[in-house]
């Protein structure tokens, strides 16, 4: 097993905002975590990636069957656990090509023997962002919706993870750039068999990414799992409230 | 240099022996000597320390002026360079006499006891020159090298960019890392004529036992345009400063650009100050510090909008990384023209920790991650800098993404 997240209950300032989350994912799997606002989907993300912000009050996530609940966030990282982030913040000075090499462990300013140079190249063009306009852009900074996101992708892929965390990859892009993150995640799960959790409110990135299991949050719970084909219908048809109201008097 | 001309400024000096600078600790000069017996040679120290601020000895890169202590060990004229001339200041001032009426022109030689002292215990200094219409692609550079313990040097410069002319200098400062307690005075004086361009990169890189005192005046005439750039990433026992820009002709424009990153104990005072004195002249300044250990840091500036149509900006751009440290910034804004238009914009913050924590989630380690984005915070990015000495100064920064680590700094 990959990923195995037992009784997680998470507190910030105080507020518990995940109460009790039990799943797990295989090698290879592609899982939805899906839910209305404020429904927890971003605080698991962001404390399966580590984030010391959110802390763990009860429960443990073993990654590959190794404890990381106390792992830092580089820890993790390292390990192969990768976040893309909803709202990446923008960083002055450093350029996306530089960012994209230590996103691959290889130091630009330094490198060392064996380190490919025109890594951050091929990325870029793997995620349709043309390199000679993007390599020196400062991380982030003046990016439209879709450049961040594509952004990220460049980044996660660098990293060559076993797990990709992609928080709301699809939210506030046009179809356009829908349709080359579609693309490229998918080209990269053909080619890496690399699991991936997929946050989102919508089933856009789930038609390029289809998962084996769903997971429908609300009040920091699991209210309920299922396939694709079973559950998208009816969140379409009833949206999230309605849905988990009928399958809790069910 | 005992000329009967010189007689009123050594006079007048010995007026303000004892006058306290406006800003600053007041240092005790009195200890430090001017003739020291011996002095360094060029070995291999003094070629690292050299390049560490840009200064090529090897005499690739240009021009190069090359003064330990008080002696000019290196002075690989322009003869090499068309349209520019470089000689020690008292060589210039006796061969032409001319030249005597740029001396103490920009600033005067009774500011305070550091300019009095540089008069009356001057220790030689650069004379550079671009002939008019002359566009200077190579730079040229000079180096302050101090190799000797308790020395005071105390040079006395002057650039002249004549009409129409690109000159672009780089001068690197450095005190031998054997020589204990070091002291600098060294005076500068800038003159920009009609339509030139003057760059003028200054690399600081002192001991921790030095005590730097630089007094800098620039004139600039009508549409002459006068860019600074001045870098120190070492630490420094305690170094205040203050240059002074008077925008004299028309159109004339003036850009100081500060990087520091100030560690250890170091007491840092720097500042830029800009006269908009002729019609739609303008000025900036931008300052960009981080600060680590128990240093102390003042950013202050000034600008002083005199004429119709005139235009300043201050910023200064502060990132402090450990608690023990200080950034103070003063600026001040005098409007003495009602269409003159100015404006200041100071940020100091801690590194930003969604920064951190991002670059950690790519997999960089906390002190690496720390690193990098004080390196990106620093960036030059310095316009009118070309990209090859961007290049340098990056280079030189890339140093603190090695060195640099939460815990060392504090």
């Amino acid at each position: 097993m990959l990923l195995s997240v037992q009784d997680l209950h998470v507190r910030v300032e105080g507020k518990e905002l995940l109460k009790g989350i039990n799943l797990s994912m295989e090698y290879g799997e592609i899982v939805a975590i899906m839910g209305h606002n404020a429904s927890g989907k971003t605080t698991l993300a962001l404390t399966l990636a580590g984030f010391p912000q959110y802390q763990v009050s009860e429960g443990k996530i073993l990654f590959e069957g190794e404890d990381v609940t106390s792992k830092s966030i580089d820890e993790r990282a390292r390990m192969g656990m990768a976040l893309a982030f909803q709202s990446p913040p923008a960083i002055r000075g450093i350029k996306l090509g530089h960012m994209i090499s230590l996103s691959a462990g290889m130091n630009p300013w330094q490198p060392k023997p064996g380190d490919d140079p025109e890594l951050p190249k091929k990325i870029l063009s793997k995620v349709n962002l043309e390199p000679e306009k993007y390599l020196d852009r400062e991380v982030n900074v003046g990016f439209s919706g879709g450049e961040r996101k594509r952004s990220e992708l460049a980044q996660i892929f660098a990293m060559r993870p076993k797990l990709m965390i992609l928080d709301e990859p699809d939210s506030g892009v046009d179809i356009d750039s829908l349709k080359v993150l579609g693309n490229s995640l998918q080209e990269y799960f053909r080619t890496e068999k690399c699991s991936m959790m997929i946050i989102t409110h919508h089933r856009h990135i789930l038609q390029y990414l289809k998962p084996s299991r769903m997971h429908i949050l609300s009040g920091g719970k699991i209210a309920l799992t299922g396939s694709y084909e079973e559950l998208m219908p009816k969140i379409e048809e009833l949206g999230y409230e309605r849905l988990i109201k009928e399958a809790a008097n069910e | 240099m005992s000329d009967e001309w010189r007689k009123k400024y050594r006079l007048e000096a010995l007026q303000a022996v004892t006058k306290r600078s406006a800003y600053g600790n007041d240092i005790d000069l009195s200890d430090f000597v001017t003739f020291p017996k011996g002095g360094a040679d060029l070995d291999e120290d003094v070629k690292r320390r050299s390049l560490e601020v840009g200064v090529d000895l090897e005499g690739k890169k240009g021009g190069t002026y090359f003064q330990v202590d008080h002696s000019v060990l290196l002075s690989q004229l322009a003869s090499r360079i068309k349209g520019v001339e470089m000689l020690p200041t008292d060589e210039a001032l006796n061969k032409y006499e001319w030249l005597r009426g740029y001396y103490w022109k920009a600033l005067s030689v009774s500011q305070d006891k550091y300019t009095a002292i540089a008069e009356l215990r001057q220790t030689k200094g650069y004379f550079i020159r671009s002939a008019p219409n002359e566009k200077v692609d190579q730079p040229i550079q000079a180096c302050l090298y101090i190799g000797t313990g308790g020395v005071l040097q105390a040079p006395h410069n002057i650039i002249i960019a004549e009409e129409g002319s690109e000159l672009n200098v780089i001068t690197g400062c450095t005190a031998d890392s054997r020589a204990k307690t070091v002291a600098h005075v060294g005076v500068s004086e800038f003159y920009v004529k009609k339509n030139a361009t003057l760059v003028f990169t200054m690399i600081h890189s002192w001991s921790d036992e030095a005590y730097v005192r630089p007094r800098t005046g620039v004139i600039v005439e009508e549409g002459g345009t006068f860019i600074s750039n001045y870098v120190m990433i070492k630490p420094v026992r305690d170094i205040q400063s203050y240059p002074t820009a008077h925008l004299v002709g028309n159109g004339a424009k003036a850009k100081f650009n500060s990087i520091i990153y100030a560690s250890k104990d170091s007491i840092i005072d720097l500042g830029n100050r800009i006269y908009l004195m002729a019609e739609g002249t303008s000025g900036e300044s931008i300052f960009k510090v981080v600060s680590t250990g128990t240093s102390k840091v003042y950013n202050r500036g000034q600008i002083i909008g005199q004429n119709r149509n005139t235009k300043g900006h201050l910023e200064c751009r502060g990132m402090i990384l450990c608690p023990t440290s200080s950034i103070t910034a003063i600026p001040e804004l005098v409007a003495e023209h009602s269409d003159t238009e100015l404006s200041h914009e100071a940020a100091i913050g801690r590194l930003q920790e969604e920064q951190l924590h991002y670059l950690m989630a790519r997999g960089i380690q906390p002190e690496q991650a720390i690193g990098v984005l004080v390196k990106g915070f620093l960036d030059p990015g310095l316009p009118g800098l070309p990209e090859r000495l961007q290049e340098e100064i990056r280079s030189k920064l890339a140093l603190l993404e090695r060195k640099s680590s939460p815990q060392e700094p504090c």
